[in-house]
Parts: structure tokens; C-alpha cells; sequence
């Protein structure tokens, strides 16, 4: 299981993938919107996404865990 | 046995260099021969060879674990040190460290290039007073190292370990490749840290080459073997001249790659939104130029040598694409030292600008951006190699200083028309000034009353009134930027700047 982390702080905005979808390494999974900017986080991994650990509107810190990947 | 025949069993005999099992040993993990290296790295083979018989008296220690001399890349002569690690480990006695400070006495007098393949367990303890303390002890390879920078480019191959002391080869290198599994870097081994401070740590979450070329940036290029290094080697210095005094060689020029949308298409309207800058530099360079550096460190910012029109440009360019292209105390980092290799080389500077600014928040106050970003404006601001700005869309607040805006002397500041120049964007500046008003508006008023004021601002902000005030140089068809560039970077090529007289600046470190 690895987990998808906030590569910096802002609010969750959008989440693309929903608990048991199937994702690519490099798929965007969340956007963040941080400094004005939508921040796309990619998964770094390929699998099923296992859980989701933020909702919209959360807001994050740099190094927090936004979903669980399950290889 | 003749005379000559002694002196061919010598020669075969140090050739060999150590045991085969530390061959063997080698092998299994995908490492070369020190030799077999040299000979991938040259055109044509180590063409000048140092001290080969360097401790000779010593059937053990072949050349000392060390081969230094003169090979020719691409043609030109450059100097090399190769640690031998089939000879105790690659450590280095007191003839290692003679032979090392040589080569780079002879790189200085030759002003030539100078590459450090390293593979070493660092000293040996032994021979320490007649290596490490005295005038010609390991410290002299830093002290030459820190001279040569600047004057010659200095290159770092890392095979193997290279440890405490060591450890400081790579650091003063302009340029430090390392292969992923075998190359590692550290002060302190594992074995140490676990007895002297109580941490337990692997060696590759310790010093491993991801590691460093991922998070602490002590490493620039990540390759997966040993003949990828030196094949990047041989490429990286074709961007380079021999030394400080001349220009990089001008290659034959190449078309752009043929992509079927121009850049106007895949800049998004919406200031906001991401974009691949990566789409935009393969849309202005010679196809199949661009030599990234440090890809993985902090790939908010793109840092890389390329070419346009066969000349050797570096690139500096926000990427929207990686936490929206907003400067960190990294990248602000990685930045400057970019700067100051291209700067020192005679390599022109391209700075392609997207930029909401540099990042907020107590994070990075407290990780001392200030600090981190005054480095990356002393070294743009000093540059005096030709420094071309392109303002591709937003360069908000110190975000436009840092891209080498106006005020810096570049010598001319660029603008697509999709550029957006101001000193904060237009939801953060309607939010600023009239943050009391709206909250005093009735709930349904609120949305209108901001939409105007950001439309108000907007026309304030306008790329053409910037132009009109003659704040930017030229507005540009995106799909005609790299006929624009190059046009320039060639009238700019006569260049002859001094920043300033005095000794040296007393800036942020």
C-alpha cells in the first residue's frame, strides 16, 4: 500500500478518482488550488485506489496523505 | 628476462589493476573496470597517462587505486581522475592524493576540463598522517577543486562510495551523476550514525543516488548504469568551451521538432490552469537538445542546456505543471547555481516565466525562502552572458524579479501575448484591496462586484499597456518565438559586460 501525498499546503479542490477505481502511474488523481494555482498531484503508482483520506474543500499541508494505493 | 620484457611485466602487472575476485565482485554489481571506463569515456582511450607506476614498489596496490591523465571528448582534451576500486577499496595513500592534486595542476595550467570518476572508500587510515593533515594532503584536492571552479567545468562521475572527507569531491563539481543502486554520499556511514548519534538508516536512504538527486540535491542526474553516465558526460561538456576564457562550440543547427500544435495552442487561456512547460522548450529548441539538470530536484523549476540554432542556450523555465511553477527555497537554489554555470561558461541565459510567485506560508519562512530566493536574484542579477526573459503567461510579485524581469538587465524582456505582469494576480489583489467592501455587500452582490474589479484590473495589468510603457520589449507571436530567439541571442553574442568592480558580493549562502 503506498499513499499519494500534498506535494504542498492549499485546499483539496478536486478529486478525480473515487475509492476502487483503477489508476495509471502519472494519473492525476487530485487537484489542489494553492497560491491561485490548481496544483495537479499525479499518482507516483499503479493500482486501485484504496482509500481516500481528504474530501473537497480540506485543506492540506505539504507531506499530507491525500489517498491509499493499493499495487 | 631482458630489460623490456621486465618493463612489459610491470606494465601488464598494474594494468590488471586489483585481485580478480574484487573484479568479480564488481562485475556482479554492474560496476566496470576503472580502464574499460576511460575507454568508453575518450574518444579514442586515455591518450596521456600519469605516474602509472605510483607505488609500484607495492604489489598490491597497482597505480596507487587511482588512474589520472589526458583524454580527448568530443575532440578536446580534458583531464581525468578515476578511482580504481579493485585496489583496496578505491582508498586513496598518500601517492592517490599526490596523483589527484597533479591532474588538477595540470587542469589549471592547461585550462582545460577536469572529470572525477569516483569510486572510493575514502582514506586509508594507515597512511594518514601522509595523506590527510599536511600542504599536499587531501585537502588540497578541495582547495584545487574550489580554484578550478569557474575557470575549468568540472564533472562528477559517481560509481561507488564516496565517503566523509570524499564526500566533498562531488560537491564542489559543477555537475554530480550518479548511478542509481551504487552510488552513495555521506559524512557518516550508517554504521557510524547507528554508534555515534543512535540512528538506524539504510546506506540508500542515507546517501543512496536517489536520494540525492530527488530530495537534498546533492546530486544532479540520476542514470541506471555505468555507460549511461559516461555517455551523458560526453554530451553534457558538448554544451561547454574548454574553459572560461572562450565560448561553447557552435554545433550545426537543427530544425525544432515537428509537432502538429504550435505554442499558442497549448498555452491555457485560464492563467490558472496547469500546462507542461516541457511542451513549450520542445517547441523553441533544436530537436533533441535539451540536457535537463537536476530533473528530479525540485521540478517546480526546469533547469537544462540546450540548443537553439545549434547554439548552446541554458534554460530556466517554470513549471506550471508541478506545484503551479511557484519558487520554493529548492528551486530558488537550484536556480542559482544553474545561473552560475551557465554564467561562468559564456552560456546564454533563457528565462521562460510562469510564475504565481515565490511560495507563503510559515513552511517556508521558516525554511528561510528570503534567504533561499536572494540567491537565485544575485546570480541571475550578476549574470553578464546574454539573458534573454520571455514572459509566457503570469510573473506575479517577486516571481518577475526572479525570472530576470526588467529591472535586471536582461537584454530584452519578452511577452507573448497571454502574458499577465503584476504584482499579485487578480483574485489576490481584488481580495486585498477590497477585502472590507465585500464583506460589507449583501451576499448576492459579492460575485458581481469582484467580477468587475478583476476585470478592472485585468485592463490595468494589460500586456499592451505594459509594451506601451516600454516595460517589456516586444510582444510576440508565440508560434514565431524561437525565429525571435534566435535572432536575438545572436545579435547578443558580442556582449562584453563587467557586473561591478570589487572584490566579491556579500550576499545569502
Amino acid at each position: 500500500m503506498k499513499e499519494v501525498k500534498a506535494n504542498m499546503a492549499g485546499n483539496v479542490w478536486k478529486i478525480t478518482v473515487s475509492e476502487g477505481d483503477k489508476v495509471d502511474e502519472d494519473q492525476d488523481v487530485v487537484i489542489l488550488e494553492s497560491m491561485k494555482m490548481e496544483i495537479p498531484i499525479a499518482s507516483e503508482y499503479e493500482g486501485s485506489v484504496k482509500e481516500l483520506k481528504v474530501a473537497e474543500g480540506d485543506f492540506v499541508n505539504e507531506g499530507d496523505p491525500l489517498l491509499v494505493i493499493d499495487e | 628476462m631482458s630489460y623490456i620484457e621486465e618493463l612489459n611485466k610491470r606494465i601488464e602487472r598494474i594494468e590488471e589493476g586489483g585481485k580478480e575476485k574484487y573484479h568479480e565482485r564488481n562485475e556482479e554489481k554492474g560496476k566496470l573496470f576503472v580502464r574499460k571506463r576511460l575507454e568508453l569515456l575518450f574518444d579514442d582511450g586515455l591518450n596521456v597517462e600519469d605516474s602509472f607506476f605510483a607505488n609500484c614498489m607495492d604489489d598490491s596496490l597497482p597505480a596507487d587505486g587511482v588512474v589520472t591523465g589526458i583524454g580527448k571528448i568530443n575532440g578536446q582534451d580534458v583531464c581525468v581522475m578515476a578511482n580504481d576500486s579493485t585496489v583496496k577499496a578505491g582508498s586513496w595513500g598518500k601517492r592517490t592524493v599526490e596523483k589527484i592534486i597533479r591532474i588538477q595542476e595540470t587542469a589549471l595550467k592547461l585550462e582545460i576540463p577536469m572529470l572525477y570518476l569516483v569510486d572510493s572508500a575514502g582514506a586509508r587510515i594507515t597512511d594518514q598522517i601522509e595523506m590527510f593533515p599536511g600542504r599536499r594532503g587531501a585537502g588540497r584536492i578541495f582547495h584545487n577543486q574550489i580554484k578550478l571552479s569557474g575557470r575549468v567545468p568540472q564533472v562528477c562521475l559517481l560509481f561507488g562510495p564516496s565517503a566523509a572527507g570524499g564526500a566533498y569531491i562531488p560537491a564542489f563539481c559543477d555537475i554530480v551523476v550518479m548511478v542509481d543502486g551504487n552510488a552513495s554520499m555521506y559524512l557518516g556511514s550508517p554504521r557510524m550514525a547507528e554508534a555515534v548519534i543512535g540512528e538506524k538508516v539504510t546506506l540508500e536512504e542515507m546517501g543512496g543516488a536517489n536520494m540525492h538527486c530527488s530530495v537534498s540535491g546533492c546530486g544532479d542526474v540520476l542514470v541506471q548504469s555505468e555507460e549511461e553516465a559516461l555517455e551523458y558526460a560526453r554530451a553534457y561538456l558538448s554544451y561547454f568551451p574548454p574553459n572560461f576564457r572562450e565560448k561553447p562550440k557552435l554545433l550545426e543547427s537543427r530544425e525544432v521538432k515537428y509537432l502538429e500544435k504550435g505554442i499558442a495552442d497549448i498555452i491555457p487561456k485560464n492563467q490558472n490552469a496547469a500546462f507542461n512547460m516541457h511542451d513549450l522548450i520542445n517547441r523553441i529548441i533544436d530537436e533533441d537538445s535539451f540536457c535537463e539538470i537536476k530533473k528530479k530536484f525540485a521540478p517546480e523549476l526546469i533547469t537544462g542546456l540546450a540548443r537553439i540554432n545549434g547554439k548552446s542556450v541554458g534554460i530556466i523555465a517554470n513549471q506550471p505543471r508541478m506545484k503551479g511553477g511557484v519558487l520554493f527555497p529548492d528551486s530558488a537554489d537550484k536556480a542559482a547555481k544553474f545561473i552560475q554555470l551557465c554564467d561562468a561558461f559564456n552560456i546564454s541565459l533563457l528565462f521562460l516565466a510562469d510564475i504565481p510567485g515565490f511560495m507563503i506560508g510559515t513552511h517556508v519562512e521558516r525554511a528561510g525562502i528570503i534567504r533561499h530566493g536572494a540567491k537565485m536574484l544575485a546570480a541571475m542579477s550578476e549574470a553578464t552572458v546574454p539573458k534573454i526573459s520571455v514572459i509566457v503567461r503570469k510573473a506575479y510579485g517577486a516571481g518577475l524579479y526572479a525570472m530576470a524581469g526588467p529591472a535586471f538587465e536582461p537584454d530584452c524582456c519578452l511577452a507573448l501575448p497571454t502574458a499577465q505582469i503584476a504584482v499579485m494576480g487578480p483574485e489576490a489583489a481584488v481580495n486585498a484591496v477590497y477585502a472590507n467592501k465585500i464583506a460589507e455587500l449583501p451576499k448576492e452582490e459579492q460575485a458581481k462586484f469582484v467580477e468587475e474589479k478583476q476585470a478592472e484590473y485585468k485592463d490595468d495589468i494589460d500586456v499592451y499597456r505594459l509594451a506601451s510603457e516600454m516595460i517589456i520589449d516586444d510582444v510576440i507571436d508565440p508560434n514565431k518565438l524561437r525565429d525571435e530567439l534566435a535572432k536575438r541571442f545572436e545579435v547578443y553574442e558580442a556582449k562584453q559586460v563587467t557586473f561591478t568592480e570589487r572584490k566579491h558580493g556579500v550576499y545569502p549562502v
